[in-house]
């Protein structure tokens, strides 16, 4: 919202010393943020100049060199390239030392030879934008009317001296869409009254039940006005008017469209002007019909639907209420007599109908609310105006329909409650003064207060909203700093929360950086790395392909990540994420914590001594490993080979299990999908979030001799490690405190399909020192079975 | 030679022949040379049957003497050999110590949850709870109990993801406040913070983003007042931004808080004389607060005459933009590891 100082300065007696930027400051403090705050046009030192002699540019195609008076008797040389420009006129001029917009600055110079003491300006010069130019305007120097006085300030004679404040308003402020409700704002911060426009219309004639009937058809407008005028002139409108629609980002058409802007503007009351001649003596208002169509305004056919509120004639739609008028009934060149309309429609429908079709200085003002006796002052201002700067006839009577309330809210108060939210001690004077300074009316009764609100405060209707009206007003500059008296217990986590936050620290000292990515994802990357069948949650009205689902799993986002990075030659990385992922069950929406990780590169490294560790299979399964025995879910979890999903390489992958359940993959990306070795996993957490963990729980260490034992099968390639291991468990019993895998060979020597595995079993006991015979018996009792089991052959030493 | 010019002459010897000892096998012949079978020391005690007992006493002593002062002599050359020994071998391991170390790779958290943690941390020392909600979130929650009917205008400023007519995703953590509010039977005081991921259909730009993150917070209970919410908020602009913020309310408008405020920090750059992080102005907006409006606190079962409390809205992301100097807000969603390495680190000082 645009407000223009010159505009506003109608209806308040702001003082000249507030300059626009305290202005702007002073109503940022009371809550109405601003983007600018400027003078219309920044140039200076611009004279009215007339142009008395203009010839030829003799080494020039197109400048002309003209001889330009600037104050009475005093003609100065200046070089114009306008192809308008000519003897008689009057024009603008920037005098040497003027600066224009853009930083530019005016010098005396010569131009191919000819002195030139100034420039000849067009409005783009000045900082005008174009949209608001005639097209003799855009393409040459701007012409002044005959009545310019020649040597005085060119800038005010335009109006360009005017100060414009962009606002950012917040929603609830309807009633700051008019220049009137500013003048109120401003009014209550600078303690100064409001003077109201003046509605009086000279002469009024016939009755306009004569011209017109109205048949309001739907509750979806509440409240109807009609006034009529005749014999209206058309022309451009004043200067001032003109030049005050621009300050506030209309263009100029004119005099009687623009007498409805202006009035808009004045009141924030949209007004909608029809050719009563095309109209007809019908106005009925009405939802629209199925594929009802309508010419609108910019020439374009609207295809409406039933949720379309219409004004219309006996035969067809004129006007889509609100939002744009109709082809057929506009204000033309040729139209004499002209219905005004001012009126309230639904906010929700116009909403809706603004959102299919345009959003426009209008509908914005109906889709926030209006008061309605702004309704009943703006067609009478209205017809003012006609009758001043249309010669218009207007015609006695009011055509209505009104269904509103137009009571005035009254909400009661205490001082004590204003006090107590704001945590402030005001004195009930100063409360009152606020009250005062917005023109509300009160009545007092001990400590309690009774608020009589205008109608044009729409956002006010209970105790809190005048509490911040005084927080506005007054100011919470001295506001004490407490702090809450509500309870005094520890904050807490949730417990999943809790758990998540450990996993992730634990990865992170594992090695791991956490990513962030989005949780939208396409089509594509939703089917990837699950195997379950489930439902997808869609968005209704997706930004983009890539983003039209919720993600079931984290890896195609992390896998995305390390591309990125590969890409940019960031070789070794590894990476998590944690994140709920959702889908739909029975139509009902489900979510679950995924845990995701990605390795590749190397892990360790110092080239110079030729140290490296690689990211592999068996890196990352150390990962995870390290991080469920962190987890207290030790001698619980089993990697097996089971079926997973295809992103996996079919022989380098593995399912995770948790006791027994399938809580996740761990294995090779294909290498269809990435040309480098790259490893990742995914568990769903919640699995691991619902387990109940045992206690730590100290444990004996034995103060007694070890005894070692190596042995090496030779078995079938197919043998799993682990299994041969539970065997050797079995086998060795409780004394077997420890086995580990020491040498692994395929290749040279041995059967194509075999392989040989060593191992080095310890034995130990926590109360007497073992032995050598007893553990012998063990260790060939395990080499038995181990043999037997897995059809392996003991290797020789 | 006499008994003490003997001795006399073993002293002088072995000085001498110390002196030449560079090696043990050297120190070893020395041994062999004075203490041996056939050494000086024993030669002394040699042909003693012809002396008188006194005589014999004398000679053992000296004999004594001189040995007790050969041994020792000869273990502190040992000593000093071997130590010798022992650095010309550690010579031959020396090492540059400026060659470069070896990488020890420990992961990082990302910056949002650093900034996350770090609010996180401050609110539960002051007795806040920490709290989650569903990212696909009812309409209902999202916006009705908010106080944001269909029809109201300030849903315009949200443009939302919809699922279905009455499902999307949250286009703001304020939800939970009101599942937590629902949820307490008893209507105790509440004191909650709720962390998480909230989306809106922006496109993304460097300012932009469809999916970020926020921390809503909210306390009610009994003549909770605006002072209070500005002592909260002061707490949290000092802990994030340094002990010399102070923060100020400029009134605003949120449709679930009545009075709302939105909450600028003093320039934690130029201290608020102006700068280009704060635009010149010597205040940089920081969060929404406000009051919780009657509606939404009778809505969620806590009577508004009774109750009062507040509520804020804190953008991780902004946070974090502006503690670490970020440009562009996708930097935070792309994960360039060099990126991510930059904030592998403690926090500074303020």
């Amino acid at each position: 919202m645009k407000l223009s100082r010159k505009f506003v300065e109608d209806y308040i007696a702001l003082p000249k010393d507030i300059s626009i930027k305290d202005l702007a400051e002073a109503m940022t403090k009371v809550g109405n943020e601003y983007e600018s705050a400027k003078r219309l046009s920044s140039a200076t030192n611009i004279v009215v100049g007339k142009v008395i002699e203009c010839i030829d540019h003799p080494d020039s195609d197109h400048l002309h060199v003209c001889q330009v008076e600037i104050k009475e008797g005093e003609i100065r040389q200046i070089v114009c390239g306008a192809p308008n420009v000519r003897a008689g006129i009057l024009v603008m001029v920037a005098l040497p030392g003027a600066k224009l917009p853009g930083g530019i600055e005016i010098k005396k110079g010569v131009i191919r030879g000819q002195e030139s003491n100034g420039m000849i300006c067009s409005l783009s010069e000045l900082g005008i934008e174009s949209k608001y130019q005639s097209e003799e305007d855009k393409t040459g120097i701007h012409i002044l009317d005959d009545d310019a006085p020649i040597g005085t300030d060119a800038l005010v004679y335009m109006g360009f001296d005017d100060e414009v404040i962009d606002f950012e308003l917040t929603a609830n402020r309807a009633d700051l869409l008019s220049m009137l409700g500013m003048a109120y704002e401003i009014g209550a911060i600078y303690r100064l009254p409001v003077k109201l426009p003046d509605t009086k219309v000279q002469k009024e004639v016939e009755d306009i039940s004569n011209y017109l009937s109205l048949h309001v058809e739907t509750k979806n407008c509440p409240l109807y006005l009609a006034r009529m005028v005749k014999d209206v002139k058309i022309m451009p409108s004043p200067k001032w008017m003109q030049m005050r629609l621009i300050a506030c980002g209309i263009r100029p058409i004119n005099n009687v469209v623009d007498i409805s802007n202006y009035v808009m503007l004045e009141y924030g009351q949209p007004l909608h002007f029809f050719d009563y001649d095309t109209l007809g003596n019908e106005i009925h208002v009405r939802m629209a019909q199925k594929n009802e169509t309508l010419t609108t305004l910019d020439g374009k056919e609207r295809k409406l639907c039933e949720e379309d509120i219409v004004i219309a004639n006996r035969d067809r739609a004129s006007c889509l209420a609100g939002v744009m008028g109709g082809l057929d009934t506009e204000v033309e060149a040729t139209t004499q007599n002209v219905v005004i309309e001012s009126a309230i429609f639904s906010p929700y429908h116009i909403r809706r109908t603004a959102r299919n079709i345009l959003r426009s200085e209008s509908s914005s003002r109906f889709e926030k609310g209006l008061d309605p006796n702004r309704t009943y002052e703006a067609i009478d201002r209205a017809c003012y105006l006609l009758e001043k700067y249309a010669n218009a006839t207007v015609i006695a009577g009011l055509i209505k329909h009104d269904t509103m309330e137009k009571n005035t809210k009254v909400i009661t108060i205490t001082q004590e409650k204003i006090n107590q939210v704001l945590g402030l001690s005001l004195t009930l004077d100063s409360i009152l003064d606020v009250f005062h300074r917005l023109s509300f009316e009160t009545e007092v009764s001990g400590s309690t207060i009774q608020v009589t609100v205008p109608t044009r405060r729409l956002d006010i209707s209970i105790e809190e909203d005048l509490i911040e009206e005084v927080g506005r007003i007054h100011g919470i500059d001295d506001l004490e700093e407490k702090l809450p008296l509500v309870s005094s217990k520890p904050g807490s986590y949730e417990r999943k929360y809790e758990k998540e936050k450990q996993i992730k620290q634990r990865l992170e000292s594992l090695g791991m950086s956490e990513v962030m990515t989005y949780t939208l994802t396409s089509k594509e990357n939703l089917a990837m790395f699950t195997l379950d069948e489930f439902d997808p949650i869609v968005m209704q009205d997706p930004l983009a392909e890539d983003k039209m689902y919720m993600r079931y799993s984290i890896l195609p986002s992390l896998l995305q990540v390390a591309k990125y990075n590969l890409a940019r030659k960031n070789k070794d990385l590894a990476l998590y994420e944690c994140s709920d992922i959702y889908y739909l069950k029975d139509g009902k929406v489900q979510t679950k914590t995924y845990l995701a990780g990605l390795i590749c590169g190397t892990v360790l490294e110092n080239l110079w001594q030729h140290q490296k560790i690689k990211a592999d299979f068996y890196y990352l399964k150390g990962i995870v490993e390290n991080l469920l025995s962190y987890l207290g879910l030790a001698n619980r979890y089993h990697f097996i080979v089971e079926k997973v999903p295809k992103e996996f390489h079919p022989y380098q992958s593995a399912c995770i299990t948790l006791d027994k359940d399938v809580i996740g993959y761990i294995g090779m990306i294909h290498p269809k999908l990435a040309k480098e070795s790259i490893y990742v996993f995914e568990i769903d957490l919640d699995y691991i979030f619902e387990k109940r963990i045992r206690q730590i729980k100290d444990k004996e260490i034995s103060k007694y001799p070890t005894i070692e034992k190596d042995l090496a099968f030779l078995v079938d390639r197919k043998v799993y490690v682990d299994d041969m291991i539970k065997t050797i468990q079995k086998a060795s019993g409780k004394l077997l405190v420890n086995i580990t895998v020491f040498d692994l060979y395929e290749g040279e020597n041995i059967a194509e399909d075999k392989k040989s595995v060593a191992f080095r079993l310890t034995y130990q006991d926590v109360n007497r020192t073992l032995q050598e015979e007893e553990v012998m018996v063990l260790f060939h009792k395990t080499i038995e079975e181990v043999t037997k089991k897995h059809q392996a052959i003991l290797r020789d030493k | 030679m006499n008994l003490e010019e003997k001795i006399k002459a073993i002293r002088s010897s072995l000085e001498e022949d110390c002196s030449k000892v560079s090696s043990s096998n050297q120190l070893q012949e020395l041994k062999v040379k004075y203490l041996g079978k056939k050494g000086f020391v024993i030669e002394l005690t040699k042909n003693m049957q012809n002396l008188s007992i006194d005589e014999k006493k004398m000679v053992g002593k000296y004999a004594n003497e001189i040995k007790s002062e050969v041994i020792k002599k000869l273990e502190e050359m040992e000593q000093s050999l071997k130590e010798k020994e022992l650095n010309e071998k550690l010579k031959k391991d020396v090492i540059d110590p400026t060659l470069p170390a070896t990488k020890i790779k420990v992961g990082s958290k990302h910056p949002l949850t650093k900034v996350r943690e770090e609010v996180e941390n401050l609110f539960v020392s002051m007795g806040y709870d920490v709290v989650s909600g569903p990212e696909v979130e009812e309409d209902h929650y999202n916006f009705e109990l908010l106080n944001l009917p269909k029809e109201h205008p300030a849903r315009d400023a949200q443009d939302s993801f919809y699922i279905t007519e009455e499902l999307l995703l949250r286009s703001q953590t304020s939800p939970v406040q009101a599942r937590t509010m629902l949820k307490n039977e008893k209507k105790e005081p509440i004191k909650i913070i709720c962390p998480g991921k909230v989306y809106r259909r922006d496109e993304d730009d460097a300012t932009h983003s469809h999916q970020f993150s926020q921390i809503e917070g909210l306390v009610v209970g009994e003549n909770v007042s605006l002072a209070d919410l500005k002592g909260t908020l002061t707490i949290f602009a000092k802990k994030l931004f340094g002990e010399a913020r102070t923060i100020r309310f400029r009134p605003s408008y949120f449709p679930f808080t009545e009075p709302s405020y939105e909450v600028d920090i003093s320039c934690f750059k130029c201290g608020g004389s102006g700068c280009n992080i704060c635009k010149q102005t010597g205040w940089i907006e920081i969060l929404g607060s406000g009051m919780v409006h009657p509606n939404v606190l009778n809505a969620c079962g806590y009577d508004a005459k009774k109750y009062t409390g507040f509520a804020f809205g804190i953008g991780i992301e902004r946070v974090a933009m502006l503690k670490y100097g970020i440009s562009d807000i996708r930097n935070l969603y792309t994960n360039d590891v060099r990126f991510l390495d930059t904030y592998n680190r403690v926090e500074g000082d303020q």
